[in-house]
């Protein structure tokens, strides 16, 4: 009998120890989430690790870009938007072939900035390149400055917006790092598709953190810029390109 | 001491003055259709993608704003360089300066996502921005030709001529410059990517504007039954024989100097030998048309008086230019940018590939509308206030005779 009461109790402790432990946890959480009010922190910066190895022939990570951020096509390819697509890439003396996601590199010095006459094209302190909707006046100057290719003109009329995702015909638009997801203190869409469904090939982080994962592995393991010759800095890195 | 220069308006009350007007009018309302069109339903109807974000509008635009500058070209002859000859045309070359610009710049902006944003453009301001420095040099550009032009019709501000002169003629040279570091400044494409663009862009600029300043000059020669002298012709010839000359050199030294540049092999080739389209426009139209055959118009000794030559050397000029903006432009964009070097590539987004673009009905309206508005200001201000001379007689001679 004795043990079963010490059982007993010992079950109940438990409990009661995690109902007192769960919304803390859950506090925790929230307080690595900024407040809407509280502004990006340059004491962040966000990047992305793309292991190319690991990249498959899937495209996941399109479409959960493209869920999340409500970016539909009209089945014109040449004027839809792609916020991020697969680049297949063969080399031309070996024929290794590789392939990988490519979206906004998020520059710490960003052409499409330099270039923009009115300041619609602009850098969050935390490093996440975005376009202000408000003031973008649709002059396409970004796109044209641009090396990834990754600045997207809104060619017709948007349809099925998301709350957090503003966009309009006639402005610029580009992969925002799913800014309203790391601003809850989640990770991006693609990287949370990858993750589960695909080759889990993308890491997402705080690249001033030591102590992030990203950190870790940009430390200890070998990566690359796109167009490393342009200095951009971008917050993207690749690992594995032939 | 010359004789005081007579200056009047044109009469306007033919038929074919009125004919010109109807004509313009209407391609004036047509662009204007184009463009509320491109503005409701999207650029999609355009042949423009996200590969060639700017076409056939940004060429005539482009076109226009260079052209513009060199148009001051024989006002600045006259004032800076106190050449006497040129001075009876500097009204006429200081009123194409402005015209051409407006018709120019009212493409540019009827062709934006969002026309209806312009005052955010004036009113937000990246000063780090090319296209930020462009709106104060274009504006300015129009304040101070305006100046220019107020000096020379009033009497009492003629002295002032000499110094607003040589300030339009410094601000048309940072505008070009401005207006070539556009393309100059864009790291990330290879067909653009020089610093040469910058004064490419001013020798342009002044062949280009000399050639439809000329054109200009003996349409309304010929319509108004103004006597124009041969030597003034002659000299002007002779100038826009260099410019075009030098348009040339401009070119084959920004050929050249990519072909030495083994990772700038490819884009050299596709402009000059393997690049269909723009192959075709850089031979036939920049080199050929735009280039070559003005210079056997305008010196084979057999052509060097006549008008007819000179005429047809200057809608050569014009033609090819617009041909070596389309190159410069549609050109530079549709050669696949290179993020990749050493991989073949594809993808949804056609990486790897030349982007395919037609210029559509719309983008071709909006253009041609922006030539219309330049000259339908030209024709309306001819009209209104006495910008031609009565007779530019060459020195010596009477003007009646001329």
């Amino acid at each position: 009998m004795n043990g079963s009461r010490r059982q007993v109790l010992g079950l109940g402790a438990c409990l009661a120890a995690a109902a007192a432990l769960a919304p803390g946890l859950r506090l925790i959480e929230l307080a690595q989430a900024r407040s809407p009010e509280e502004a990006a922190s340059k004491l962040q910066r966000w990047g992305l690790l793309i292991d190319t190895a690991k990249c498959g022939e899937c495209d996941d990570c399109v479409t959960a870009c493209h869920e999340e951020n409500g970016v539909k096509g009209h089945g014109r390819p040449a004027t839809d938007s792609q916020w991020i697509r697969k680049v297949n890439l063969k080399d031309k003396r070996t024929g290794f072939a590789q392939t990988l996601p490519v979206m906004c590199q998020h520059c710490e010095e960003a052409p499409c900035i330099d270039v923009c006459p009115t300041g619609a094209s602009m850098r969050r302190a935390d490093g996440i390149v975005l376009v202000d909707k408000h003031i973008c006046i649709g002059c396409r100057y970004c796109v044209m400055a641009c090396p990834f290719g990754a600045r997207q003109f809104v060619h017709e009329k948007t349809t099925g917006q998301k709350a957090d995702v503003p966009r309009g015909q006639g402005t610029v638009e580009a992969c925002t790092l799913c800014v309203h997801r790391v601003d809850r203190g989640e990770q991006p869409a693609c990287v949370s598709a990858c993750q589960r469904d695909g080759g889990k090939a993308m890491t997402f982080g705080d690249l001033k953190d030591p102590d992030s994962a990203i950190a870790r592995r940009l430390k200890s393991e070998r990566s690359t810029a796109l167009r490393a010759d342009l200095a951009l800095d971008p917050g993207v890195r690749y690992q594995g390109l032939s | 001491m010359t004789p005081p220069v007579h200056y009047r308006e044109i009469e306007g009350r033919s038929s074919g003055f009125w004919s010109l007007v109807a004509i313009l009018g209407l391609f004036i309302a047509l662009a204007l259709g184009a463009a509320w069109r491109m503005e409701h339903e999207g650029h999609w109807i355009t042949g423009m993608s996200n590969r060639v974000v700017w076409g056939v509008p940004h060429v005539f635009a482009v076109f226009l704003i260079v052209a513009a500058s060199g148009a001051l070209n024989v006002a600045s002859v006259a004032s800076v360089f106190g050449r006497s000859l040129y001075k009876p045309l500097a009204r006429l070359s200081g009123l194409l300066a402005i015209a051409l610009l407006a018709g120019g710049l009212a493409v540019l902006v009827l062709d934006l996502g969002r026309p209806d944003r312009m005052v955010v453009a004036m009113t937000h301001y990246n000063f780090k921005s090319i296209f930020a420095w462009n709106i104060f040099l274009y504006t300015g550009f129009l304040a101070i030709v305006a100046a220019y032009l107020w000096t020379m019709f009033e009497r009492r501000m003629n002295a002032h001529t000499a110094p607003v002169g040589m300030a339009a003629f410094i601000w048309r040279l940072v505008l070009t410059t401005g207006t070539g570091s556009i393309f100059g400044f864009l790291v990330a494409r290879d067909a653009y990517n020089s610093a040469i663009l910058a004064p490419m862009f001013i020798i342009m600029s002044l062949d280009f504007g000399l050639a439809i300043f000329l054109l200009v000059l003996l349409a309304a020669a010929r319509g108004t039954g103004r006597a124009i002298g041969g030597e003034i012709l002659g000299r002007l010839g002779g100038l826009l024989a260099v410019f075009a000359a030098a348009v040339l050199y401009f070119a084959a030294i920004q050929q050249l100097t990519n072909a030495y540049i083994a990772r700038q092999h490819e884009v050299v080739r596709f402009f000059l030998v393997d690049g269909g389209i723009y192959t075709a426009l850089f031979w036939f139209g920049q080199v050929a048309i735009g280039g070559v055959a003005p210079l056997v118009l305008l010196l084979a000794p057999a052509w060097r008086k006549s008008r007819r030559a000179l005429a047809l050397a200057s809608a050569c000029v014009v033609a090819g230019g617009l041909a070596q903006m389309y190159v410069l432009i549609i050109g530079g964009q549709a050669y696949p940018q290179v993020v990749f070097p050493d991989h073949e590539v594809s993808s949804s987004a056609f990486d790897g590939v030349v982007a395919s673009y037609a210029p559509s009905l719309p983008e071709l309206l909006l253009g041609l509308g922006g030539v219309a508005l330049a000259l339908m200001l030209t024709v309306v201000a001819l009209r209104l206030l006495p910008f031609l001379p009565q007779a530019i007689a060459d020195p010596g001679s009477d003007p009646a005779h001329a």
